[in-house]
């Protein structure tokens, strides 16, 4: 049985990061990763080890909240890992919230991933119930965290409504397009005030890059993993471009142009004899 | 009184012909009205690729997962004629309607070897499976079973807004077969025997808010299985874009031998069975297809890897049958007779995740 509690991982990489914040609890791994598809338990486990993240989605309507059965996907989560329950299936906000409930209930964890979904075909979450769900449960007290569509307002009044994230879909959940909806996501990173996770459709590794590269605070990624030929190595490898994305956005990208520059113009050996700047560079990134 | 056509009834009629076109064509962008090709033979000499194309569409949409479910047979008490079933009306067979004590305790039997989702199965007989009968089994098991479906008789009044707010969570209306002539020759008499009444009955399910619903053609009933495919293709669709609430699967039963004595019209052949669910993978991509065990243990491995998402397992087919076997008559023989937990060994073995519960209780 996994510990409901935060885990701490080893710092990876030599440039200084904030930790992820949601709710009052700090992260370092900024890959969140779900537990739906995966061809056994045990792989499933063996990738979320891989992954190296420390939250770890898991749909209620799987779980045999009774613990009447055995062998179910709670006992498979590695230890350390925080469960973070989801609302999968529910198809309005009373829904939504009474999972919730009876997760808290069963396992005395206050996050919830908001899911409200009644469309079964799509996946596509209701953003009218979505954000009726959240200002019930943050009025319970729950630390919420919805996912939702990629719509600049919406986050805004799910941020208002006192969720501790919001997660805006990269593409259909599920699809593996990568982030068709980057446009939309590079105003709700601008704006928000909370981590932006964003959830569903990422593809490949370099999706998970450029969401984060373009300045999102987080990834969430299920099917790409799960649904790989080798999910260990595919976890892995969605570590590894979370992290890189990352570092490039707090790297802060050079200006893009429509036309080539050379990298050593004509006139460079005039900058060369000028004294150098000693002020270390500014990171472009929030620090969430 | 037979009813008047219904809106998909009358969506069908309406339908242009099939496109002819070529293998290729359909392989690349699969749509209902290219079904004669994917079900051609020409296409049956493509079968392997019409395979491998419908087990990419299955992993993408359900990814490894098969959920598990268990058929609960409540009676077999039945006022209609139906000329294939082992429960038809006329058949000189052992009866029996479970007490809703008997129907809790089979499924206490069920919920102990697993299951979560229940299908409550019944013949039509609307004294002895009532609607407060079918209300009382979904309230004595709501508080255990977190996903409960029946499949009974039609009903044309506000049963499905009852069992709805009790708790149920899907209702299965196979149609049997899509055309009209022959239905009528093999439901001969009874509630069943109204085509329309049966056709509309799954559009007032889905109005009165039940969210799985699941549908079927008895391949071999009538002279044209392919016809057959064709129509429950393009009534899931229909279902779906008309109820978008609704979650469809489809289920292509085969006839099996009964008590009934019914010989099939023309039998589909493994191979063509195993085109015709290929082929519905392809056009549907996002429905549920469901296998039970009326089919051989062999043919159900391979068409989990190739399109099967909801498979039953070690079920009986006669009411109180997990606890006293052989009290009561069947309504037909099963084939694989693993398991449940056989079942799931080779679920797991082929590389997917057995589903026990993929659902929560709708009611406290």
């Amino acid at each position: 049985m996994p510990a409901w509690g935060v885990a701490v991982h080893e710092p990876q990489d030599a440039i200084q990061d904030q930790p992820l914040m949601v709710g009052a609890r700090a992260f370092t791994s900024r890959l969140l990763v779900g537990t739906g598809k995966f061809p056994s338990h045990a792989v499933m486990r063996e990738a979320l080890l891989a992954s190296e993240a420390e939250l770890v989605t898991v749909a209620l309507r799987r779980v045999d909240l009774t613990r009447a059965g055995e062998g179910d996907v709670l006992d498979f989560v590695p230890e350390g890992m925080t469960l973070l329950p989801n609302t999968s299936g529910a198809v309005d906000a009373d829904e939504a919230v009474r999972l919730a409930r009876l997760g808290r209930a069963a396992t005395g964890a206050d996050l919830v991933k908001l899911e409200v979904t009644p469309d079964p075909r799509t996946l596509s979450p209701d953003p009218v119930e979505t954000l009726r769900a959240a200002e019930r449960l943050v009025g319970e007290g729950f630390v919420v965290l919805p996912y939702c569509s990629a719509d600049p307002v919406l986050c805004r009044r799910l941020e208002e409504a006192g969720c501790a994230t919001v997660m805006p879909l990269g593409a259909w959940i599920g699809s593996n397009r990568g982030l068709r909806t980057r446009d939309a996501i590079e105003v709700i990173v601008e704006q928000a005030g909370v981590p932006v996770v964003v959830d569903a459709g990422l593809g490949v590794p370099s999706d998970a890059a450029e969401a984060m590269e373009v300045g999102a605070d987080a990834v969430l990624v299920n099917t790409a993993i799960a649904v790989a030929a080798d999910p260990v190595t595919m976890a892995r490898a969605f570590a590894l471009a979370t992290r890189a994305g990352r570092l490039g956005w707090l790297a802060g990208r050079g200006a893009v142009r429509a036309t080539a520059e050379a990298s050593s113009p004509l006139t460079g050996f005039l900058a060369a004899s000028a004294p150098v700047d000693p002020r270390p560079a500014e990171p472009s990134g929030r620090s969430a | 009184m037979s009813q008047p056509p219904g809106r998909f009834a009358r969506h069908l009629a309406a339908l242009p012909p099939p496109v002819p076109v070529d293998l290729a064509t359909a392989l690349a962008a699969p749509s209902p009205a290219y079904l004669p090709t994917l079900l051609s033979e020409e296409a049956a000499g493509q079968l392997e690729a019409l395979a491998q194309r419908a087990r990419e569409v299955t992993l993408q949409r359900f990814g490894r997962a098969v959920r598990l479910f268990a058929p609960l047979y409540v009676s077999n008490a039945c006022l209609s004629t139906c000329t294939y079933c082992g429960f038809s009306k006329g058949l000189d067979v052992v009866r029996r309607t479970l007490s809703v004590e008997e129907v809790v305790a089979e499924a206490r039997a069920l919920v102990d070897k697993g299951f979560r989702h229940l299908l409550l199965v019944s013949g039509e007989h609307r004294v002895e499976v009532s609607p407060d009968y079918l209300v009382a089994c979904v309230e004595a098991l709501r508080g255990f079973v977190p996903s409960i479906a029946v499949e009974t008789q039609t009903w044309s009044d506000d049963t499905y807004t009852r069992l709805v707010d009790a708790g149920l969570e899907g209702v299965v209306h196979y149609q049997e077969t899509y055309d009209r002539a022959r239905y009528a020759e093999v439901h001969r008499a009874g509630w069943k025997r109204d085509f329309d009444r049966r056709l509309s009955s799954t559009e007032r399910a889905a109005e009165a808010g039940v969210r799985r619903l699941g549908i079927g053609a008895l391949l071999g009933l009538s002279a044209d299985w392919r016809a057959d495919v064709q129509a429950v293709a393009e009534h899931a669709l229909w279902l779906q874009r008309h109820y978008w609430r609704t979650e469809v699967t489809v289920s292509l039963p085969r006839i099996k031998p009964s008590a009934s004595g019914f010989q099939p019209l023309q039998p589909v052949s493994d191979a063509e069975y195993v085109q015709a669910v290929a082929a519905l993978r392809l056009v549907a991509p996002d429905a549920g297809i469901v296998l039970s065990t009326r089919e051989p243990a062999v043919l159900r491995d391979g068409l989990v890897r190739i399109a099967v998402t909801h498979m039953s397992a070690g079920s009986s087919t006669e009411p109180g049958g997990y606890l006293h076997p052989g009290e009561a008559q069947e309504q037909f023989a099963i084939s694989d007779e693993r398991s449940p937990a056989e079942v799931a060994a080779m679920l797991v073995a082929a590389g997917y995740e057995p589903v026990w519960k993929d659902a929560f209780a709708l009611k406290d």
